[in-house]
């Protein structure tokens, strides 16, 4: 078995391990009898209904969000060759921030099920926005053009975003609960919404991955090797924008995983995308996890919402990465 | 004797500008093509266009009597190999993997690796020389090897036709000759059609069959290292006043430039 093999089999072990204690770990503290009671012979009671109802579905949208922003992260920076490619940056989040800001202030939707289409339908059409403007030069859809593109249409959505919430004081108040990201109070169904989604973005970004590889030696070389760049990039993106417009539908932006789990992912896989891409879903799943664990303890009895946990420890855990080793050319 | 790779009136341009300006070339099977010219002459342009990285503004390339960009780019690309410019690849790639990325037209997406890719990556890497090296970074590599790792990816694609833009840039001129020497092994030991874009004009004739001297997008002139390398042509070509006397090892032209502060009596 090859060391990359093995890399994959730990991370397995340790995503395992991240989810029982997601499911033991929690402001109510639950003795680990009442978990094992819990997860095989149920009852009903108080603490049963406490882990089946909350922390298992907690967790198991924790792992699909981690899975695609992690993925997400890695089919960016591949694509743009950045390191500091954050899955943001095509304007996805900035797109369902709108949506969701607009269908609270005309619609006067509140619920979280209710954000759900609107946040999934502004990802997408900013990022096909995004697309089309950063296509629209010679050349097609280039990585600076696109950053560029996705860098002016979220200014201007977070400017649109800006003036509604400072007009109106309802829809600040709801928006801010929406724009922390968090996987606390979601539900299962919020994730069957959103998985089919996740799994064709997954599907094609395994399909993506071996063009991917060619594309990180530079468009000339992959085109002499018999890659569609084109092709390639539209499916990446089309990849990135399912994952991330998931992630951000179910539970609201959560920031810089994307960015930083490819980089951990990388340190064990080296720069080849079949192996990167499982890697970066693992380690996605896991960080989020851990992160989600301990908002729930920092602060008991109440509770960190695992956006602002992933700002405050992957802040300091990338500044190291960077320091460590100067930033990994793509 | 027959052509492989063909310039039909081919016209190529960047916006307003035209670049490469209704040229016509044959590349004949089995022989070394240099092109050679001053800086902003066409040449990688031109070369670019052949390996189908450029559009054709108008003209064809014709590669093996086939409209190139009629043809899928997988079919091309099992036969024609391009290197470009000064390649560079991810961090902490291995030599190894870099090879096998020059596979990629032969595997399908369900089908990574097959055992003639493993014996096409080991043969690549025998024939550079570089096996020794396979479990290192490309980063950590020296300029020589690292261009022969690359050589080798374009090898293990195992194409006959390798078109190769400035293989030696940014080579000290014993590794120039070295990764040259390479070139024209591959030639020889395998019957290669080679392509290149050459600035030292004196190792352009000493390792091309054939040297083709462009100027403004168009070809001046062409044919082997002796007729086209004379005075005359350095003169109109690169307006370089230089004498050309014969090689004393390879018996090829030699070209000394002349310099304003070295005026002949």
């Amino acid at each position: 078995m090859g060391r990359r093999s093995l890399g994959l089999l730990f991370l397995l072990v340790v995503l395992v391990a991240v989810c029982l204690a997601s499911i033991a770990i929690g402001s109510k503290e639950i003795p680990l009898s009442g978990v094992w009671h819990g997860l095989f012979t149920p009852t009903g009671a108080e603490d049963d209904v406490v882990i089946r109802e909350l922390r298992i579905p907690r967790t198991l949208i924790g792992i699909a969000v981690g899975v695609a922003l992690g993925v997400g992260g890695a089919l960016m920076q591949g694509h743009t060759r950045n390191p500091l490619a954050d899955p943001g940056i095509l304007g996805v989040t900035h797109g369902a921030a709108l949506a969701v800001v607009l269908s609270i202030f005309l619609l006067g939707v509140t619920s979280l099920y209710g954000y759900i289409w609107f946040a999934f339908a502004g990802a997408m059409i900013a990022s096909v926005v995004v697309f089309l403007l950063g296509s629209a030069g010679r050349g097609g859809p280039s990585p600076v053009t696109l950053a560029l593109a996705g860098a002016a249409v979220s200014a201007l959505m977070n400017g649109l975003v800006s003036a509604v919430v400072l007009l109106d004081q309802q829809s600040l108040d709801a928006f801010r609960f929406w724009q922390v990201g968090g996987i606390a109070g979601r539900d299962l169904p919020v994730l069957t919404q959103v998985l089919p989604f996740l799994l064709i973005g997954l599907g094609l970004a395994a399909f993506n991955a071996p063009g991917l590889n060619a594309l990180s030696l530079g468009e000339d070389v992959a085109r002499s090797l018999g890659v569609k760049v084109g092709a390639t990039r539209s499916l990446g993106i089309l990849a990135i924008t399912l994952l991330v417009g998931s992630a951000v539908a179910a539970c609201g932006p959560i920031g810089f995983i994307g960015l930083v789990v490819p980089h951990v992912a990388r340190a064990f896989t080296g720069p080849d995308y079949r192996w990167l891409l499982p890697f970066s879903a693992l380690v996605g799943a896991i960080l989020l996890l851990i992160a989600d664990i301990l908002g729930r303890v920092v602060a008991r009895p109440s509770e960190v919402e695992v956006g602002v946990m992933i700002a405050l420890f992957g802040a300091p855990f990338f500044i190291y990465l960077v320091r460590r080793k100067k930033l990994v050319r793509i | 004797m027959s052509v492989r790779l063909e310039a039909s009136s081919l016209s190529i341009g960047y916006g307003e500008r035209l670049v490469v300006d209704s040229l016509d070339l044959s590349v004949i099977g089995g022989t070394v093509t240099a092109v050679i010219g001053p800086n902003g002459c066409g040449k990688s342009t031109l070369l670019k266009a052949l390996g189908r990285l450029l559009p054709a503004r108008s003209g064809a390339v014709l590669l093996d009597g086939k409209q190139i960009d009629r043809m899928a780019t997988r079919d091309v690309a099992r036969v024609l190999g391009m290197l470009p410019q000064a390649p560079s690849a991810p961090e902490g790639l291995t030599v190894a993997d870099l090879v096998a990325r020059g596979r990629h037209p032969h595997q399908a997406w369900y089908r990574q690796w097959s055992s003639d890719d493993a014996a096409a990556v080991d043969a690549a890497l025998e024939m550079t020389g570089i096996s020794d090296l396979a479990d290192r970074t490309v980063d950590e590599l020296s300029g020589g090897q690292r261009q022969r790792a690359w050589i080798s990816m374009a090898l293990a694609q195992g194409t006959d036709l390798l078109l190769l833009d400035e293989p030696t840039t940014y080579l000290d001129l014993a590794h120039q000759i070295d990764v040259l020497d390479l070139v024209q092994e591959l030639h020889a030991s395998m019957g290669r059609t080679i392509v290149m874009v050459l600035h030292d004009l004196n190792l352009a004739a000493r390792y091309a069959d054939h040297i083709v001297a462009m100027r403004g997008g168009r070809i001046v002139a062409q044919g082997t290292p002796g007729e086209v390398l004379t005075e005359r042509m350095l003169l109109d070509v690169f307006g370089l006043d230089a004498r050309v006397v014969e090689d004393p090892v390879a018996g090829t032209p030699l070209v000394v430039p002349v310099g304003s502060r070295h005026r002949l009596p």
